[in-house]
């Protein structure tokens, strides 16, 4: 085996997970890809990635099934023999006026975007602690330090994240694993395709930098805390936002 | 099982050889939160095949309380 470290990230089929698959791919990291549903598009990633010469491992599963990460993570073990990165980056929006909110848009939103961070972090939390190294990355967002309407949910989900990242950082920081949270402002994929013309253009006065940012801009922030430039950085938040978070 | 024990304990926990006798209580005398609880655990799983279980970890409080209770499983 040629592969020197191992990241698994949640979320990886398309948008920004692909993206970072790809950018530590770039760096010779293997790649175990998480992805919910969409086969297809996970094979592109993984093909993506074993063009570039890494080695790669696909991992189908809902994340906010906590017997699912646990036996993602092991997985990930039998195949590589170790975790380095873990990038929980698996999100789902189910966006409402909170007035008419189901308990299930909330409650969903939290299991997969939160409960599925956690999940893999405390699956994540032994191997790492063994290797006495390693990196967690969990992809909160913009709306969880400033909110938005339409998405209390989501927004809960990401402000939740963030918190979770900080006492993770205290504790395993002697144990030279890092936690930190990168936090994307207004980036186009899938999930910001759907917005209306409207609100997109109200989004783009509230961006100093007048442009939607690129997935490739969040997986090159996601990849230098994964690295070992990053070591002595633990418990942060980085926008990635063109400003708007100032 | 005694030697066995304060080796890992020794090499996990970074701790004087002397200072760990069957009396000496795993936080107050030999420094251990509760990360390193998890730690000696770990530790004591690969080096001796076994552990403790984690509803019993709390009651672990000396070094001779895990001796006790390695010899016993």
């Amino acid at each position: 085996m040629t592969t020197e470290r191992v990241a698994l990230v949640t979320g990886g089929s398309r948008g920004i997970g692909r993206a970072i698959c790809t950018q530590l791919a770039k760096q010779g990291i293997g790649l175990a890809i998480n992805y919910a549903g969409n086969d297809q598009l996970a094979q592109e990633t993984a093909d993506a990635c074993q063009a570039l010469g890494v080695q790669t491992l696909l991992l189908k599963g809902d994340v906010s099934n906590a017997k699912v990460c646990e036996e993602m993570v092991q997985q990930v073990l039998d195949t590589f023999g170790r975790l380095d990165i873990l990038v929980n980056n698996a999100g789902i929006t189910r966006d409402n006026l909170a007035l008419r909110m189901s308990d299930e848009e909330f409650q969903q939103v939290l299991d997969t975007n939160l409960k599925g961070a956690f999940y893999c972090c405390r699956a994540a939390y032994r191997p790492m602690m063994k290797q006495r190294g390693g990196r967690i990355i969990n992809v909160s967002s913009i709306v969880g330090l400033r909110g938005n309407a339409g998405q209390a949910n989501y927004a809960a989900s990401k402000a939740g994240l963030i918190g979770m990242s900080k006492s993770l950082a205290k504790e395993l920081a002697a144990r030279n694993v890092t936690v930190n949270v990168v936090a994307p402002g207004f980036i186009q994929t899938d999930m910001t395709d759907v917005l209306a013309d409207k609100v997109r253009e109200a989004l783009l006065g509230s961006i100093p930098m007048k442009r939607l940012g690129q997935p490739e801009d969040v997986a090159k922030a996601v990849a230098f805390l994964a690295s070992e430039d990053a070591a002595y950085i633990t418990g942060q938040v980085l926008c990635i936002d063109g400003g708007m978070a100032m | 099982m005694f030697e066995k024990v304060k080796k890992v304990i020794v090499d996990t926990l970074n701790c004087d050889p002397e200072a760990v006798t069957s009396e000496a209580r795993l936080q107050e005398d030999l420094g251990a939160d509760s990360l390193d609880a998890v730690d000696l655990n770990m530790a004591l799983e690969d080096e001796l095949g076994m552990g403790i279980d984690d509803d019993a970890l709390p009651e672990m409080k000396t070094v001779g309380d895990l001796v006790k209770y390695l010899e016993s499983k």
